[in-house]
């Protein structure tokens, strides 16, 4: 079921696996750091997505932190806007800001709005937020690409409750009609919504077969290992004609035990206590606490 | 009476589209299962690879302008005006003027003049909904030649637009190169006695009124085409009050919120608080019924204007 690389490209070797997950480990303390300074925000959904975008920032994309909009950079639209923590935590990682910017998170002036913005946040490449619309604004750059006959890649990251969505089902018809092949979608699939797990809430299951009905290429992975992730899209770019979605099994506030599969911590940022143990559990030590803010 | 020849808003869109996509390759033309009643079928023909239908699904339709207009292209995205606002609100609101994309969203068949088909099809409320939205721009052309300058005008200039146009036939009232500027009124007509201010295809009848108010009762009218309902010509309407003294504004749309709204609140921040009336639709949903037998219920013909002019001067 779980989705193993193919022959033809080498995988990632453990020294590169290690340094991903050295950087997703900073993402993930940039998340509750950023959030528990906010007060605000949504740590569980950001921690579920913060591998795979680690993964696409740091190995899979084709990008240039210095020229922010480099018109053959690939992209991608982070239709679970509400993650825009893990996003932001990755660019800061990547160089688009200063990581010490992260701290602004929600505040007034701060160029890291609640919900990733294109016109204040370099490196955002689509404004999100409102459910379902990430995968059409995707839909639509991938198109340009293919019109423009350029090949940079369009990804996209929807949320489980966002599949509930009507548009979400639109835009798979249209990318499967326009055969972007160059649309590579990750389903974080962390079971979870707001008011329950999706399955209580209304039920999206059987997801696959919904994807594979609407025409999509659809790969299963463990979304939070990066070798798995890396070779899903490594799957994907080999696939013509079609695009390909990536159901990427995750866990709720992955990587903080007590945020994991927690409903509480969807929307909610960690208290004081809450961060002191969130870090501590990261392996985050006093010193590189202290030196934040 | 002056008799004008008469032609669709919506023919003049579509050749204009085709002359776009000759001149500019940056231009992608989008439509939901009404590119022929759009008029998009033309643009279509000469640059398939440049038209897509996205079939009926105007929410991901207006998600995927946002994302061409993200990578550099000047979309048009068409269909009725009650599906292209109503129910992409949110797409426009999120994707597309909250970015500020260069996303021309472009509807025909606004107004109670789509007739047979009813309420749920007859968009009353679209200025309304758009004139909110920041950094969306909103234009209601006139007539034939109006229709054809503004699709020009608004892809010469970057940026979310609201463009409103109806089904029917309506009369040509400019001339061909008569200029044309977004953010500009125009006076059609001249007079010092009363301002008619219309918009999109009630300039031809605020036209019709000013004739009926000369001829029948020696009142000169002066009248505007607000052909940029957003932003408003303030200086033109702050100037008409101040020399005119009273205030008539016309539109195919429900008067809450519409433009004569927007003049009001205009008018009630300037100096000249002169009297005013807003023809236009009440609060209240259409109804299947002709074009012409739907006007004049619902109160939009040239005689409801003259009565409108007269309460303005009477209340003078």
């Amino acid at each position: 079921m779980v989705f193993g690389g193919t022959e033809q490209m080498p995988p990632l070797d453990d020294s590169k696996v290690e340094e991903l997950e050295e950087i997703a480990r900073r993402v993930r303390v940039h998340v509750v750091k950023s959030t528990h300074e906010a007060g605000s925000g949504h740590p569980g959904g950001s921690l579920s997505a913060t591998d795979i975008l680690t993964a696409l920032y740091f190995e899979i994309m084709d990008h240039r932190p210095e020229e922010p909009e480099w018109p053959k950079r690939d992209r991608l639209a982070l239709s679970k806007g509400h993650a825009a923590p893990a996003l932001y935590g990755v660019l800061a990682e990547a160089g688009y800001f200063p990581v010490e910017e992260l701290m602004t998170l929600r505040q007034l002036g701060s160029r890291l709005q609640g919900h990733p913005h294109v016109r204040t946040t370099p490196g955002v490449d689509a404004s999100t937020g409102s459910l379902g619309q990430g995968l059409s604004i995707a839909a639509g750059m991938a198109l340009s690409a293919k019109l423009d006959r350029e090949s940079y890649q369009v990804f996209a990251i929807c949320g489980d409750g966002e599949m509930q969505s009507g548009q979400i089902w639109e835009a798979a018809m249209f990318s499967s009609h326009n055969k972007l092949d160059n649309l590579t979608v990750f389903l974080d699939r962390n079971m979870l919504q707001i008011d329950g797990s999706t399955e209580e809430v209304s039920s999206i299951e059987p997801i696959i077969s919904k994807w594979n009905s609407f025409g999509w290429h659809v790969l299963e992975i463990e979304g939070h290992d990066m070798s798995q992730i890396y070779d899903a899209v490594e799957k994907s770019k080999e696939v013509h004609g079609q695009p390909t979605i990536i159901i990427a099994h995750t866990i709720k506030g992955k990587g903080v035990p007590f945020m994991e599969g927690s409903l509480a911590f969807h929307g909610k940022a960690a208290n004081d206590e809450e961060l002191e143990k969130a870090l501590e559990a990261l392996g985050e030590k006093d010193e590189d606490l202290e030196g934040g803010e | 009476m002056t008799v004008w020849e008469m032609a669709k808003q919506r023919d003049a869109y579509g050749e204009a589209l085709v002359e776009l996509g000759r001149e500019r390759d940056d231009i992608v033309v989008l439509g939901a299962d009404l590119a022929g009643s759009c008029r998009l079928k033309k643009f279509g023909d000469e640059f398939p690879e440049r038209m897509f239908n996205v079939g009926i699904a105007e929410q991901n339709m207006t998600g995927v302008a946002a994302g061409l207009a993200l990578s550099d292209k000047t979309v048009f995205s068409s269909t009725f005006a009650v599906f292209a606002t109503g129910r992409a609100y949110d797409q426009i609101r999120q994707s597309i003027a909250y970015p500020k994309l260069d996303v021309k969203i472009v509807s025909t068949h606004a107004g109670i003049t789509v007739g047979g088909d009813g309420a749920s099809h007859q968009m009353l409320e679209d200025i309304a909904l758009m004139r909110v939205l920041p950094n969306v721009k909103v234009v209601a052309p006139a007539d034939f030649h109006e229709s054809r300058k503004a699709t020009f005008a608004i892809a010469e200039e970057e940026g979310p637009f609201y463009m409103r146009m109806g089904r029917s036939s309506v009369p040509i009232i400019t001339e061909e190169d008569d200029p044309f500027e977004i953010g500009t009124a125009t006076k059609v007509k001249e007079g010092d006695d009363v301002t008619l201010i219309g918009t999109g295809i009630m300039v031809s009848r605020c036209l019709k009124a000013a004739e009926i108010l000369d001829k029948q009762h020696d009142i000169g009218a002066r009248v505007l085409n607000m052909s940029t309902i957003k932003p408003l010509d303030e200086d033109k309407i702050v100037e008409s009050a101040k020399e005119t003294g009273g205030i008539v504004t016309a539109e195919e749309h429900v008067v809450s919120q519409g433009m004569g709204s927007g003049i009001a609140q205009v008018l009630s921040e300037s100096n000249y608080h002169v009297p005013m009336k807003r023809v236009g639709i009440p609060n209240v949903f259409g109804e299947s019924g002709g074009s012409e037998e739907l006007m004049e219920k619902y109160g939009l013909t040239a005689e409801h204007i003259v009565e409108s002019a007269h309460d303005v001067l009477e209340r003078r």
